[in-house]
């Protein structure tokens, strides 16, 4: 499947990119994350939240939406 | 009255709404970035008590975004500079200033003044304590956050809504230390966000429906990208804070990054001491001692350099809360060797009589 994935904040930093297509052909959430850590390793410090279609998922949830956004907590203000 | 006329005149608010606004108390946390668009929207709507909570003082560095405050606010505590100026945008309603840090052990008893708490502050842990207290007294909060261009907005705890610790639990582990380090930050975004916020508040006040609750909206300033986060409620993050109900004002706060907090037992660990007295010239008992300077707090930035980088600065004051903004402000400068001492004056003094 062909993943959307929206990265927010630093996590944009360290994937130089906001947006991009990402090839997936597993299932879990759990094992997207392992496929962006491959890409992105620094991502693995990073404490973020994943969202599938708006709505925040676990890590043993089933991929079944493209629609994916990475967020992290922000403190500045 | 003429002054919010143009409340009155819109069918959504009318008299009755405005009467409402009027009867409002709501707390601002942190007088920030945030907090100056927060408070100068609420005070003019006439919120009739705002208070405003913050220990930090104005410095060059904050004109560029915290618009209250102009160059005569340079070096003055900023909750008081705020209400300065806010009292003369209204001076109709009441203003409250607290020239303090939010803590475990004054938040519960503050925020039961207030109807509706705002976070404005600029960390973690004083988010999870706004999140926490709010939640043991049932207090909606308007969060709203900001990196770089990004900002996040919610309203939190609203008419059984979600809460903070709902869309992150706990604190993120690495940022907790790294968080005082300041981040860029264009001037405009936090205008943007603490005015969103103001305006929750104000929906929350006049009964509105679509109160941004159960959402978390993110704003790029740079792209005017948007996007809307749902949040479930997790009920076990309510239950878990209401278990701790109990234990919540005795937890230990770390009111910086890191553990800059001695007591006066702790200084004979220290080599080559600088005591500073941040109080002001007439505060007594008067500490006069050889390793002894006095530099009242607002005189700090313009005399940052009679503090020796070679020496351990020990600061104080009469009860351990100016030596706290001392040393943020010390920090900011890139002085680190400096600790503040957890009690005052009087504790040295006593240390050295045992001493003798």
């Amino acid at each position: 499947m062909q993943l959307q994935i929206k990265y927010f904040g630093l996590l944009a930093e360290i994937t130089n990119c906001k947006e991009e297509t990402f090839e997936f052909s597993k299932s879990l959430v759990s094992e997207l994350l392992e496929d962006i850590y491959v890409k992105y390793p620094l991502l693995k410090q990073k404490d973020f939240k994943v969202a599938q279609n708006h709505e925040i998922v676990s890590n043993e949830s089933n991929i079944t939406n493209p629609e994916i956004a990475l967020l992290p907590p922000f403190s500045g203000g | 009255m003429n002054r919010y006329n143009r409340h009155i005149i819109l069918s959504e608010v009318g008299q009755e709404g405005q009467n409402k606004i009027s009867n409002a108390k709501v707390l601002v946390v942190g007088a920030g970035g945030l907090g100056c668009p927060i408070l100068q929207y609420l005070v003019a709507a006439g919120v009739g008590t705002v208070g405003v909570i913050d220990f930090d003082i104005v410095e060059e560095s904050n004109l560029q975004r915290q618009t209250l405050f102009g160059t005569s606010s340079l070096g003055i505590n900023k909750a008081t500079a705020a209400k300065e100026r806010l009292q003369d945008l209204n001076p109709t309603i009441n203003i409250i200033a607290y020239q303090e840090p939010l803590t475990p052990q004054n938040a519960i008893e503050l925020f039961k003044n207030y109807h509706i708490i705002v976070d404005g502050t600029d960390n973690f842990e004083t988010r999870y304590i706004i999140n926490d207290a709010a939640i043991i007294i049932n207090k909606p909060i308007v969060y709203g956050a900001i990196y770089k261009f990004e900002g996040q907005v919610s309203v939190f705890n609203y008419n059984n809504g979600p809460s903070y610790r709902c869309l992150f639990p706990t604190p993120p582990k690495e940022d907790l230390v790294a968080n005082c380090s300041e981040v860029g930050v264009l001037g405009v975004l936090p205008g943007i966000i603490g005015t969103m916020q103001a305006n929750e508040v104000l929906k929350i006040i006049l009964g509105f429906d679509g109160v941004l609750s159960g959402k978390l909206f993110c704003y790029n300033s740079k792209t005017s990208d948007t996007y809307t986060l749902k949040i479930k409620k997790s009920d076990s993050e309510f239950e878990k804070i209401l278990a701790r109900k109990e234990s919540f004002q005795t937890q230990k706060f770390n009111f910086n990054c890191e553990s800059k907090d001695v007591s006066v037992n702790d200084l004979h660990q220290f080599e080559n001491i600088q005591l500073i007295d941040v109080r002001e010239l007439h505060e007594t008992p008067k500490v006069n001692l050889d390793n002894c300077i006095q530099i009242p707090l607002h005189e700090l930035m313009s005399r940052i350099n009679e503090i020796s980088a070679s020496k351990t600065n020990i600061i104080f004051c009469q009860s351990g809360i100016r030596s706290k903004t001392a040393i943020t402000i010390l920090e900011k400068h890139n002085i680190t060797n400096c600790f503040s001492l957890n009690e005052g004056a009087t504790a040295i003094i006593e240390q050295l009589k045992t001493e003798l």
